[in-house]
């Protein structure tokens, strides 16, 4: 692989991975968001199976794997059972409408360029200044976990977050060690199934997944 | 040596396994507090091992051992052993009342030992990233204890702390990453990269700019899990709602585990950066939490939810001693964690137990705890006198000692606000324990004597508070301890 087409495909893997966070800022079905997420996912794999690729680097590719089954196959389908019980398909209304939704977000994109500039100065190279984009993403996240009520949108506001900083990962040392990776995959595929079986057991007490409801311990 | 830094995660491993294969009986609910006491037993091994010879790594340097690991088993041991012991006759109290189910009781006994080989994972990892890993899976572990009971309000509880603790934890990993990424530039290869030993010997030549990103999102990360303000919203939730052998150790321990973990990130930035920066980051970390804790303290109507405003209180305290830094400050700190994971500990049992006799967790709906039950309220009122940093027990001296550290190193200013509020504080819980111990009792809480305490319960809790107070009048049992794993810190 030329060095210029690996920058044109690292540059089109990084980019769908933003463009999929802002399409779940975008859409307002839960099914769409769930299918963004998956995309994501995809690319993601795809970031780090170019890197392996580039850097001849079997761990790598190894961990491209990991994350297309995770986040291309596992995680997607846990997300898509939680609609399916739930019968509930639509986010209802954000705390912040959808226009303002991705006018902040376009915003956080350039505070993850500003906040990142010392990141990008240590080792510039095409790897490196796609670093902001993982950081943007994280922030994304972070966002969707702030302005979104339903149950599965504040797990999609989870794993988005999860994905950004994977993304800064690959992208910045070409992935933790193996070890690490392995025991951050099982970690955050436990932390949903644990979500997963609270949402079961927020609709059985609540009848919805409303994270509204939840307001009975305060001071 | 080698073998048991491998081993000291196993035992409550093994624990775990014997009461998932046998279930929770008469004699299996009897592991977990002897695997607690030989983890503590290894801690002390290992203290003396590493002070003759020096540090010890095992697994590939995955795990290392030094003074200040060796010290962290030793805490984690002890605060489980109270809380283990203790959890035998809560849990059997639990299934005689129809509380719980054997099958519960079984997961709550796999869980538990889980929570407690990871936090003892996470102060035995060399590798950073390792490290994170354990701590993220003390969450994962004790989610579904927080939700142990079912209630909506336990529900509300497990939610938001798998939220808040993975979010919060999730930037420290990237905080991690950045850290990664920076002693790879330095010069660290692929494997030792993100080892600390590592790490200590490359800071000076970390890239500033990169170290000081990624310790603002490792401080706000694990700041998350210690509960420091204004990340601790979380925690009075969770501590009130877990079952008291839980809050127990989530309190006394999992806080200080988080810590440990800024410990090992600070003596990398202070090289990378110099003292400062850290310093400032938990100053004001120190100073929010206390301020929070003073305010929500003052009009507290539920007595488990003060408990664990005390504990953003008491990682306060040690957030301070640590920002001082100087190695008297950072034993006091050490000190200040050990003495609050016991008296914590033995206080959120006690308030099991209060539970247990009166049904409410409000304060108003507890009076004259003395008369009623005499041993119950004596031992909770002096847990909340050992908290409130009373002599003869250890807070006292270590409160006393991170001052005189701070006034001697030029931070009066931030001990005096500090101290202001801890007056605040004191007066506040002094208010709750009076009504919750004095008073008149209505003529309708005449208690049998079916509600006393079971001798079970009772032996742990008087051995935690006894400890506290031999260690009030002299640390020398730990004191070389206390001084290496200091100098880890410091330097």
């Amino acid at each position: 692989m030329s060095e210029t087409l690996f920058v044109q495909l690292l540059d089109l893997a990084v980019g769908l991975v933003l463009v999929c966070a802002f399409v779940v800022l975008w859409r307002r079905g839960l099914g769409a968001i769930v299918h963004a997420l998956t995309v994501q996912g995809v690319a993601l794999a795809a970031v780090a199976f170019l890197l392996g690729v580039h850097e001849e680097h079997a761990e790598l590719i190894g961990a491209a794997a990991l994350v297309l089954v995770l986040k291309g196959v596992v995680l997607p389908r846990v997300l898509l059972r939680i609609i399916r019980d739930s019968d509930e398909t639509r986010e209802v209304e954000p705390f912040v409408n959808v226009t303002a939704s991705l006018l902040a977000a376009a915003g956080l994109t350039l505070l993850a360029y500003a906040t990142s500039r010392d990141v990008v100065a240590l080792d510039p190279g095409p790897e490196t200044s796609a670093i902001p984009i993982g950081i943007a993403v994280a922030l994304i996240g972070f966002f969707v976990l702030a302005t979104r009520r339903k149950a599965v949108t504040q797990i999609v506001g989870f794993l988005l977050l999860d994905n950004g900083i994977a993304l800064v990962a690959f992208l910045a040392t070409a992935g933790v060690p193996l070890i690490v990776e392995l025991g951050v995959a099982l970690d955050v595929l436990l932390a949903v199934f644990i979500l997963q079986v609270l949402t079961t057991r927020m609709r059985a007490k609540f009848g919805v997944t409303d994270l509204n409801q939840l307001r009975e311990l305060r001071d | 040596m080698r073998t048991l830094v491998v081993l000291v995660p196993l035992f409550p491993v093994a624990a775990g396994v014997i009461v998932g294969a046998a279930g929770w009986r008469a004699l299996t609910a009897w592991v977990g507090p002897l695997a607690a006491a030989i983890v503590t037993g290894a801690g002390v091994v290992l203290a003396v091992g590493v002070l003759d010879d020096g540090p010890v790594t095992a697994l590939d340097r995955l795990l290392r051992a030094d003074a200040l690991s060796a010290y962290m088993i030793i805490v984690i041991g002890s605060v489980a052993l109270v809380a283990t012991s203790y959890g035998v006759g809560y849990v059997r109290a639990e299934l005689e009342h129809g509380h719980t189910t054997a099958r519960r009781a079984r997961i709550y006994g796999v869980l538990v030992q889980g929570f407690i080989a990871a936090m003892l994972t996470a102060v035995l990892a060399d590798n950073l990233g390792v490290l994170w890993v354990a701590v993220e899976a003390t969450t994962i572990a004790t989610a579904f204890l927080v939700g142990h009971r079912r209630t909506r309000a336990s529900l509300e509880a497990s939610w938001k702390y798998v939220v808040i603790g993975s979010v919060g934890v999730a930037l420290a990993f990237l905080g991690t990453v950045l850290v990664y990424f920076a002693s790879r530039h330095a010069g660290g290869d692929a494997e030792a990269s993100l080892n600390w030993s590592t790490l200590v010997t490359l800071a000076p030549s970390l890239d500033p700019g990169v170290v000081r990103l990624a310790l603002g999102l490792l401080v706000v990360g694990y700041g998350t899990k210690i509960g420091l303000a204004p990340m601790h919203t979380w925690l009075p939730d969770a501590h009130s709602q877990a079952p008291a052998p839980v809050s127990a150790l989530m309190s006394g321990v999992l806080l200080s585990v988080a810590f440990y973990a800024l410990l090992r990130y600070k003596v990398i930035a202070d090289a990378a950066l110099g003292t400062g920066y850290v310093r400032g980051l938990l100053v004001a970390g120190a100073l929010l939490s206390l301020a929070v804790a003073a305010s929500l303290l003052l009009a507290q109507r539920d007595y488990k939810r003060m408990l664990a405003y005390s504990s953003i209180e008491h990682m306060g305290l040690v957030a301070l001693g640590v920002a001082i830094g100087t190695p008297l400050a950072v034993g006091a700190a050490l000190l200040h964690i050990l003495g609050h994971g016991i008296g914590k500990a033995v206080l959120f049992c006690s308030s099991g137990e209060i539970l247990h006799v009166t049904g409410t967790t409000e304060i108003a709906g507890v009076r004259g705890l003395l008369v009623r039950q005499p041993f119950l309220g004596g031992i909770f009122g002096l847990g909340v006198l050992a908290l409130l940093g009373l002599p003869p027990f250890s807070l006292f001296a270590s409160e006393l000692a991170i001052a005189r550290a701070g006034v001697a190193d030029g931070m009066g200013w931030a001990v005096g606000v500090a101290f202001v509020l801890v007056f605040v504080i004191f007066a506040a819980m002094v208010g709750h324990a009076q009504r919750m111990l004095l008073g008149e009792p209505d003529v309708a809480d005449v208690d049998g004597p079916s509600r006393r305490m079971s001798t079970t319960s009772a032996v742990p809790l008087v051995v935690g508070m006894a400890a506290l107070a031999l260690l009030g009048v002299s640390i020398w049992p730990i004191e070389r301890l206390l001084e290496a794993a200091a100098r880890v810190v410091t330097g």
